[in-house]
């Protein structure tokens, strides 16, 4: 009997990682230097995007200024081609006067906050379980076939890379991109 | 009957108990620290709980580990029913609180009492009356009248269900695991772990984080806890840990590479449940059991930490924490807890005489004595000097005194001290307001002490006020590193003098504050203004009353843990340049004096455990235990009298600092009276009483009011850096290897 138990747990752990392993998250949970990414590149918020920053604060009581900290990272993503470099959420972080690690617990925290460079489209594929079943996974490969990429990759000209998102709540598409 | 039935069984000790009736006391208990004996249950406690008779059947229970129940407002009690047992409680408890008065034990793994409560490991389930669901106890406030039951069987299989959810990802490798056998999760997954898991997916893995040359990781072991951020963020004052990412991607670390720069980062490995953080000198080294642990106390700074020395034969294993809350609640400096390989390296082991080749050869203990004797007899009394070193007990201070004192030469200190004659107001080198009551104070002024690098553990007292109440903090003093926020009034002197004359803004935020606590560095000592700085303090506290008979704020904060001991004991030089003059030097492991200003042709005796700066200039070595090898008494900046006890045997022929001094008063014909501890002691008794009220501690009952006038100026030069290197400070942990690393890799440049 034991011998059909360990046969069959061998079996299991052969199924598992027979499996394509697949990443939980868009990205790694911690950061590695590279050169378009690493804290000693200045960043700043342009003028335009300094008054915002100061009106998004101005919302919020002012002992309480972290609040502000979603709003401001959503800026700072929208002012660096949808991404954030580290030195974009140590900005931040100077501006709501926190630690820089209270503002990277929030980034990761968000996938909706790219920490690794992405494409100017940055397309999403739903992976959620109606998705998948309908064929998400389908129009995934498609994607990454057409653009010659591999997931979380940009493409050599820089304008599109594609990721892997949660239900949009589209449960009648097939399979929904943004 | 299975282990786990078992464990399970000692979790209800109640039901196993009428179960059992000739056997009272469950014979596999989980609990740490109940005490179900009725005479360890204090006065006052049973006075507070004031219990009504409990049913008859069911037998008295007492708080966790003898705990006492402060009631800061009696009105405000309120009474709760643990289990059927009625508990008063102050309010503001929280249901795992009342638990724990109740004296049952609430597992718990992300709970800590002296952090802030994150409520997210839900080890803490219980149940409470009219509630739907299971509560976390650590989160929720105690309501009066409140059923609690921690027992049942509903309370009992939510536990196991979260044991089974935290097991799920965690490693099974407690083999390889240096918390094995005092770890968190092992123990409680003996009381509500399955004995087979359900889980046949892949495990996470997460990527180890370097954290420097202290504190190992293993973050696949990691449970999510967040003590070790919460103790980063709010006790050590440094915002670099973190919680990152989400669900089950999210893992502890720092985002971006970083050391943990904090002189109390070690103390993440005790609050680390699990083994995720660990000790990186101690890996691999030993089993907690294997360990014969000796309760004793620190002697790397003047605060006198209370610690336990693991040892196993002769070495000397690990240093952690006791529980002290007057002195250092229960954390312990890295520099206390990772100075321990400084003991097995760069020891003396034998008697030995500088050849005339200028190497040492060793001697007998006979040979090396009578040469001393010899020479101290060929000098005039005058001229002999004695130094007692940083690390010196106050027997051995006492027996160099007295033998000194017998040659004819009063000229003995204790390093450190400078020429500090004022011994006789103890009030003018102690701290007054006692290191816990700095937790009263509301404004702190800094002249001359960085207390991060001098004292951390004062340091995290200060913090922990500055967080709490927002009291403002001055310092007056070289730029120096801070881990709250404070204001830096000036470097020199001269901001002191403005403050006495009330010119500065920061006076009016003394003379305003309720309890002022002024803390002077022990640095101040060597300074030639000592008396006029000290003058000026008194001016300050006369005007911002900072000494009332309810509270004493002006502290000195001492740097080594033999200055306030000799000063007790009355070490202070006769004349301020007798080091000049001297033909005799006994350095008892005195290191850090100036020995350049010894004339050449002086004879100088070095009686020490480590060969350090000490040793270059020694022509006879007398070797001598170390603080972990010897019992001694120590008194701290407080003021409190603390010994030590032998955890290891001394190194080669090394003897006791007293018994080296009272054989070498024999050998020089002046015998000194006594032969044991206890009669140094006796004679201590006579010198200085308050050092043998150990554990206690000796208020400075005279202030300054009694203190002659100084009439000297005070002098421009800025307040120095006293500490330029936190992790090495003496002749042990300048010994340490790990010591150097941190210095090497932590320090900022």
């Amino acid at each position: 009997m034991l011998a059909r138990l360990a046969s069959n747990r061998l079996h299991e752990i052969r199924r598992i990682f027979s499996q394509p392993t697949r990443s939980f998250s868009t990205a790694l949970n911690y950061h590695l230097d590279s050169p378009d990414n690493n804290p000693d590149l200045p960043w700043e918020f342009n003028e335009a995007n300094k008054q915002k920053a100061k009106e998004i604060i101005s919302h919020y009581p002012s002992n309480y200024k972290q609040s502000a900290v979603i709003p401001l990272l959503d800026l700072a993503q929208q002012q660096h081609g949808g991404w954030l470099p580290v030195s974009a959420m140590n900005a931040v972080a100077k501006v709501i006067e926190v630690a820089p690690i209270r503002v990277y617990e929030v980034a990761t925290f968000y996938s909706m906050f790219n920490r690794t460079k992405v494409g100017k489209y940055h397309l999403l594929v739903c992976g959620t379980t109606p998705c998948m079943i309908r064929g998400s996974r389908d129009i995934e490969a498609a994607l990454l076939n057409h653009l010659g990429v591999k997931r979380n990759e940009v493409t050599k000209d820089g304008l599109f890379s594609v990721g892997e998102m949660e239900c949009m709540v589209s449960l009648f598409f097939n399979g929904l991109v943004i | 009957m299975g282990l786990g039935s078992l464990a399970s069984r000692a979790m209800r000790p109640t039901a196993s108990r009428l179960l059992s009736s000739q056997n009272p006391r469950p014979f596999f208990s989980f609990h740490r620290a109940v005490s179900t004996t009725p005479e360890l249950q204090n006065a006052d406690q049973s006075a507070a709980a004031a219990q009504p008779e409990p049913a008859a059947d069911l037998p008295p229970r007492t708080p966790l580990g003898g705990a006492r129940v402060h009631f800061p407002n009696p009105e405000d009690a309120i009474e709760v029913f643990v289990d059927g047992y009625p508990v008063k409680i102050p309010k503001g408890f929280t249901v795992l609180q009342a638990c724990e008065v109740a004296g049952v034990d609430i597992p718990r793994f992300c709970y800590h009492s002296r952090l802030s409560i994150a409520g997210n490991c839900r080890m803490c389930l219980v149940e409470v009356e009219k509630s739907p669901k299971p509560v976390a106890s650590c989160a929720m406030p105690a309501m009066p009248g409140m059923k609690i039951k921690t027992d049942t069987p509903i309370a009992k299989k939510a536990r196991e269900g979260v044991m089974e959810f935290l097991l799920m990802n965690h490693p099974l490798d407690c083999p390889i695991c240096d918390q094995g056998g005092e770890c968190d999760l092992q123990d409680q997954s003996m009381a509500f772990g399955s004995d087979r898991g359900r889980f046949t997916e892949v495990k996470r893995a997460v990527v180890d984080k370097n954290l420097g040359p202290l504190v190992k990781t293993v973050m696949t072991r990691c449970i999510q806890c967040t003590r070790c951020v919460r103790f980063a963020t709010e006790v050590a004052g440094v915002q670099d840990l973190g919680m990152l990412g989400r669900g089950s991607g999210e893992e502890i670390g720092t985002y971006v590479e970083k050391l943990m720069t904090s002189e109390l980062s070690g103390n993440v490995i005790d609050i680390c449940p699990v083994g995720a953080l660990t000790s990186k000198p101690f890996a691999f080294k030993a089993r907690n059991w294997e360990l014969k642990g000796t309760e004793t106390i620190d002697v790397t700074d003047a605060v006198g930490s209370n610690i336990r020395i693991d040892s196993r034969g002769p070495e000397v294993l690990r240093i952690v924490p006791r529980l002290n809350e007057d002195i250092n609640e229960e954390w312990i400096s890295d520099k206390t807890r990772f100075c321990y390989d400084g003991l097995k390296r760069q020891r003396l082991n034998d008697p030995m005489i500088r050849g005339a080749d200028g190497r040492f050869q060793p001697v007998s203990w006979r040979d090396a004595l009578a040469v001393v004797a010899e020479m101290a007899h060929q000098v005039k009394p005058e001229e002999i000097v004695g130094i007692a070193g940083q690390l010196s007990d106050a027997e051995s201070m006492m027996a160099l005194k007295d033998f000194l004192n017998k040659m004819g030469s009063n000229n003995v200190w204790c390093e450190g001290n400078g020429s500090n004659r004022d011994a006789d107001l103890r009030s003018g080198y102690i701290m007054n307001s006692s290191i816990a009551g700095l937790e009263k104070a509301d404004a702190f002024l800094l002249v001359g002490t960085q207390p991060r690098v001098e004292a951390a553990i004062v340091n995290a007292r200060i913090r922990k006020t500055v967080q709490a109440t927002h009291a403002k903090v001055g310092y007056i003093g070289p730029a120096a590193d801070f881990n709250y926020d404070h204001e830096h009034l000036g470097t020199g002197p001269q901001t002191l003098q403005e403050i006495a004359e009330r010119r500065h803004p920061f006076s009016s935020v003394l003379s305003n504050a309720k309890n002022p606590a002024i803390i002077i560095g022990a640095g101040v000592f060597e300074r030639k203004d000592k008396d006029a700085i000290f003058s000026a303090v008194e001016t300050i506290a006369k005007y911002a009353e900072v000494v009332r008979p309810d509270w004493n704020g002006v502290n000195v904060l001492l740097l080594k843990a033999a200055q306030a001991a000799a000063l007790d004991l009355g070490l202070v030089p006769e004349s301020e340049n007798s080091i000049e003059s001297a033909k005799f030097v006994y350095l008892m492991g005195a290191d850090d004096v100036n020995l350049e200003k010894v004339p050449s042709d002086a004879f100088v005796v070095y009686q020490g455990h480590h060969g350090d700066r000490g040793v270059y200039r020694a022509n006879v070595i007398l070797p001598a235990a170390a603080f972990s090898e010897k019992e001694g008494t120590y008194v701290n900046t407080e003021g409190c009298s603390q010994q030590t006890v032998p955890a290891v045997p001394t190194v080669g022929d090394a003897r006791d600092d007293w018994k080296i001094i009272r054989a070498l008063s024999e050998v020089a014909g002046v015998r000194l009276p006594y032969d044991t501890l206890g009669a140094i002691r006796s004679r201590i008794k006579t010198v200085a009483p308050n050092i043998l009220q150990i554990d206690e501690r000796e208020p400075a009952t005279f202030s300054f009011s009694i203190k002659p006038e100084s009439k000297q100026k005070l002098d421009s030069t800025p307040f120095g850096t006293v500490v330029e290197n936190f992790y090495m400070t003496d002749s042990i942990t300048r010994a340490s290897k790990i010591m150097a690393q941190c210095s090497s890799v932590l320090l900022k440049k």
